[in-house]
């Protein structure tokens, strides 16, 4: 083969390469276009009368999980199985988002911290790499920390919409979380440079159950949920 | 009294280390297990990709020795020596190699393809050098691909293979070179192309310049093709590659010139000697 040729074939592949890269770029796109949606609709639990409309707000966001469903099965056919790593990059932002948005609703219900296999029910996408288009590691742990930081708002917000009990517990589920996080050995990633910003989270949070109970605000708030006051 | 004593000694411990413990009372929460297995999970992956940068750092060394062995080629009397030690250097990086498949059975490979990718380029580098050297062609990416393919016949694999259920089956593991690190490669081999050159005016061989002007010619030729269809790495040695292949052709042209002041039957005399002649003919008038 002659070297003009073989630099014909290598354009071809590098050609044929940039076109996958083309379409995964539109549905990424449509993806991310989903999860502003998303985001939006769930920021207004952070306003004084959202707090009342939690559980339809939650519903309203499953709905669109069912678009962020099709949406995934659109992607997957965009390229070959094996090859999820060599375009990862493409996607793992908006996945991490939508980690994010999955385990937001989910805490929102039921207080407690999304699982892995969970999260990839909820996307559609597998838990495992062997079966297919699944979910990494790395970015399940990404979005649970921007999970964490959401969170440290909500506490503050909770506290300004008279709801002084929601702190204290979104305190000890962080506690949690953060001596979950201390048990992996990070390396000097995009991973670590979020993890390290999630002192700052528990640092804020334990600053409103301070100031709530320095007022005995959170005695308050426990007495009321037990219905004696 | 004692007793008394080691209780407050108790009482003293900073506040952290007593809640520590209290946890290890406790019975692991969900949450705790979960982050046990991903705390494997991730150990897991960091050791692999740290061997695979390291056999990747040792295949760099290596490929690099062998394109300095090669680099003697021109000027050693014994040029069949060297190109027959550099295959048995070659088969040493090659095996490297077959650890990195191992390594890589079951995994994705773009997953640790940072890990691996600048040792493969110098292999790349390594081996079209030799090629070249040996045939004055470019080797195709399939051929080295070719050469990636090992099997389990080594003696050292069956002592492995023991704990396998198939041991019957000769089992293969396969590397391949992406297209990307094959022209990086191939960009870096121009610049040792370049020195080869250089070298070989050196030695006053006058025929080998032209060849590499030729052959360079070609591959410049074939990255301007690419353009910016590749990765932006590529395009980065576009211009690096241009200016080897100006140093090339400007020493093309100084024999040219040089080539027309002396008569033509005393041409091939001059050159075949020593550098010193040439610097002697420079010298005069």
């Amino acid at each position: 083969m002659s070297v003009s040729e073989m630099f014909a074939a290598l354009q071809g592949a590098l050609g044929q390469d940039q076109d996958i890269r083309e379409e995964i770029r539109k549905v990424v796109q449509a993806l991310e276009q989903t999860a502003r949606e998303m985001l939006t609709l769930l920021q207004g639990v952070h306003q004084g009368p959202g707090f009342q409309h939690i559980p339809k707000k939650c519903q309203k966001a499953r709905e669109h999980f069912g678009t962020v469903r099709t949406q995934m099965e659109s992607l997957k056919t965009k390229f070959p199985a094996d090859q999820y790593y060599r375009f990862h990059e493409h996607w793992r932002f908006v996945l991490q988002r939508l980690v994010f948005l999955a385990a937001f609703v989910v805490y929102l219900e039921s207080e407690t911290l999304v699982t892995r296999e969970a999260v990839a029910e909820i996307l559609g996408i597998e838990a495992d790499r062997e079966r297919g288009f699944h979910l990494d590691i790395e970015d399940y742990l990404s979005g649970v920390l921007t999970l964490a930081s959401e969170l440290a708002r909500l506490a503050v917000n909770s506290v300004t919409a008279g709801d002084y009990s929601r702190p204290l517990r979104i305190s000890t589920f962080i506690n949690e979380l953060d001596s979950g996080f201390r048990l992996l050995n990070l390396k000097n990633d995009s991973l670590r440079k979020r993890y390290d910003g999630l002192k700052y989270d528990v640092k804020k949070i334990e600053e409103v159950v301070y100031d709530l109970s320095i007022r005995g605000l959170n005695k308050e708030a426990t007495v009321g949920a037990g219905g004696e006051k | 009294g004692s007793g008394g004593f080691r209780k407050r000694k108790h009482d003293n411990f900073p506040h952290g280390q007593r809640r520590e413990e209290k946890e290890n009372v406790n019975p692991p929460s969900a949450l705790m297990t979960s982050f046990k297995s991903f705390q494997l999970e991730l150990d897991t992956r960091h050791d692999k990709y740290e061997r695979l940068v390291k056999l990747s750092r040792d295949i760099t060394i290596e490929s690099k020795r062998t394109i300095f062995l090669l680099h003697r080629f021109t000027s050693a009397p014994n040029g069949e020596e060297i190109l027959s030690e550099s295959e048995v250097k070659l088969d040493a990086v090659r095996r490297k190699i077959k650890q990195v498949a191992q390594e890589l059975i079951g995994e994705d490979m773009y997953q640790f393809h940072r890990a691996i990718s600048p040792g493969l380029q110098e292999y790349v580098e390594a081996v079209s050098f030799q090629y070249f050297i040996k045939t004055r062609s470019l080797i195709s990416v399939e051929e080295i691909n070719k050469q990636l393919i090992f099997t389990a016949e080594d003696r050292e694999e069956t002592t492995n293979m023991t704990s396998n259920s198939h041991e019957k089956q000769p089992r293969t593991w396969s590397l391949r070179v992406t297209p990307v690190d094959y022209l990086l490669g191939v960009a870096d081999l121009t610049g040792e192309l370049m020195r080869l050159c250089i070298s070989s005016v050196g030695n006053g061989d006058i025929d080998t310049p032209f060849e590499l002007s030729q052959f360079l010619r070609q591959i410049y030729d074939g990255f301007t093709f690419i353009g910016n269809t590749g990765p932006y790495e590529v395009s980065k040695k576009l211009y690096t590659l241009k200016q080897s292949l100006a140093k090339v052709e400007n020493a093309c042209y100084t024999l040219k010139v040089r080539g027309s002041e002396i008569p033509k039957h005393m041409l091939a005399d001059v050159f075949s000697t020593k550098t010193e002649l040439i610097d002697q003919e420079e010298g005069l008038p």
